[in-house]
């Protein structure tokens, strides 16, 4: 797999050794200092010894990908896996366009780091629609109420808006502006996503993962 | 942002132990404060000590009291069952912080070392902050104040604590437990966060070698009755331009005893123990309630252009405590 530059130059990652998955109690803690002075970063997967080898289960698939330990999960997904789908909006995690299912939970995967989530399941908004390639009712209900204009927020505001339902939290629409306020639209359609959340939800059918 | 080495501690003993070795670790949990940080350049650490997976995730209730586990998440803290019904407050101001997002990765030890802000400390680079870049000056002072300090601030740091659950544990006594190489200590809540004096760069008097491994909210007459009230810029999703938080014991419509503690007005959960005091003995009327809150904010210090938030604070202290009376 080909490792891209994630638009950081001139600086290379610091070699480190990990306590280990489940015998970390046992295991001594093995940190290797930060390398000092110019170095070139490696832009091939298995050239540099400072790149992190993990695996993560995205959308029911075992991927493993090799990052640099400042690599958000978000630009694991875009930028090495190539899912798109997920997309980056403000970087800072005040938008949602970013909002990803871990381990079950809707997160913005801007704010955390793909090294920390090494052996978890990650499901993208191309994960969200049925095995047989049935849309979600979520997908579903957006589409019938125009819940979009540009759709740049749209995968977020779908991974969060199954969350939402699942997590019980779309009995009114009160409840559905307070608990999908994480996700921002610049384009305003706030009323039919409101009204797209309130259909998936009373479909009863709106769960998180499948 | 710049790069930085990475290791994962699933042992609370292998993550002080890391962080004590290097000066330039810092321990990571859900991120969501200092991946922003780290994106900012506001601080650029060596190494990053993962104990995201530390198993001290507990919520349990007994009766000593509440006890969370420092890595427990703010989500499943408010979602808890005895939380929601024997300490609602902390349940309340959980849920009107950051994001649902947020709140499923924000742990709660996390959530105390959040860093006092205001506009100038995350704005543009050249701007001057002390807090940011010790020495610059600050620039807040003669500048957008509606964020800044009520109580507690210096010439040299008028920033605000963001956390919501911090007030509502300030209110309610709790502890911190920390752990560092030599051993552990318990630290309360009101002595958690600095003031900035002359040193605004330091925002808790947690040492660098030391972490959080719980929080215990003690079993009082007055948890049962906790709430939080929150003023924002907008409904949802927004730091507290000020907010209360309350717990009152009532014999009748009579205050037995009573706790207020303000958020979004000083550098650390701000107590008012003159209105506490003053309550004791107050029927729930608010007339009468806003006669005995009233005094305790003759200390308020505002800067041109946040005056408004005296009233304003009182004003919330008077709504929580009419809404938790009713």
């Amino acid at each position: 797999m080909q490792y891209r530059n994630l638009g950081c130059t001139g600086v290379k990652v610091s070699p480190l050794c990990l306590g280990g998955d489940s015998t970390s109690k046992e295991t001594q803690l093995e940190i290797l200092p930060k390398p000092t002075g110019p170095s070139e970063i490696s832009h091939q997967a298995g050239t540099s010894a400072t790149v992190k080898r993990i695996t993560l289960r995205i959308n029911g698939a075992e991927r493993v990908i090799e990052v640099e330990p400042r690599v958000t999960l978000l630009d694991a997904l875009r930028e090495v896996v190539g899912l798109t789908g997920t997309k980056k909006g403000c970087d800072r995690g005040e938008c949602g366009a970013c909002t990803v299912h871990l381990e079950g939970r809707r997160v913005n995967a801007c704010m955390t780091l793909a090294v920390m989530h090494d052996g978890q399941q990650v499901t993208t908004v191309e994960g969200l629609a049925r095995d047989d390639g049935g849309l979600h009712p979520v997908q579903r209900a957006f589409i019938d109420h125009d819940a979009f204009q540009c759709g740049y927020c749209t995968p977020g505001q779908l991974m969060s808006a199954a969350a939402c339902i699942a997590e019980g939290h779309a009995g009114s629409d009160d409840d559905i502006r307070e608990w999908m306020s994480g996700n921002i639209c610049r384009c305003g359609a706030y009323a039919h996503i409101v009204a797209a959340v309130r259909e998936a939800a009373g479909s009863g059918d709106g769960e998180a993962d499948a | 942002m710049r790069d930085f080495g990475y290791a994962r501690a699933d042992d609370p003993a292998l993550a002080v132990a890391a962080i004590a070795a290097d000066s330039g670790a810092r321990l990571i949990a859900g991120g969501t404060e200092l991946v922003n940080l780290l994106k900012d350049g506001i601080d650029e650490p060596e190494l990053l000590v993962d104990i995201s997976r530390v198993p001290l995730t507990g919520i349990e209730t007994g009766p000593g009291g509440l006890h969370l586990g420092a890595l427990a998440r703010m989500s499943d803290v408010a979602a808890s069952p005895l939380v929601r019904r024997d300490y609602p407050g902390i349940a309340e101001a959980l849920e009107l912080s950051a994001s649902a997002q947020l709140r499923n990765m924000a742990t709660m030890g996390g959530n105390l070392m959040q860093r006092t802000r205001c506009p100038y400390f995350r704005a543009d680079y050249h701007l001057p902050c002390n807090k940011r870049r010790p020495g610059t000056g600050c620039a807040a002072l003669t500048g957008a104040t509606r964020a800044a300090a009520l109580f507690g601030a210096s010439d040299m740091c008028v920033a605000t604590h963001p956390s919501d659950v911090a007030v509502m544990l300030a209110a309610l006594d709790a502890t911190v437990q920390a752990t560092g190489p030599q051993a552990a200590r318990i630290i309360s809540i009101l002595d958690f966060h600095r003031l900035p004096g002359d040193a605004p760069e330091r925002d808790t008097i947690l040492g660098r070698d030391e972490m959080i491994t719980g929080i215990d909210v003690p079993a009082s007459s007055v948890t049962a009755r906790s709430h939080y009230v929150k003023v924002r810029e907008r409904a949802s999703y927004e730091f507290a331009l000020v907010s209360a938080a309350v717990a009152v014991d009532l014999d009748g419509i009579v205050i037995r005893e009573a706790r207020v503690a303000l958020g979004g007005v000083a550098p650390r959960p701000w107590r008012l123990p003159a209105a506490e005091r003053a309550l004791v003995g107050v029927a729930a009327r608010p007339g009468d309630l806003q006669a005995a809150i009233g005094p305790a904010f003759a200390d308020a210090r505002p800067l041109p252009g946040n005056e408004f938030k005296v009233k304003l604070a009182e004003r919330t202290v008077l709504r929580a405590l009419t809404e938790v009376i009713r």
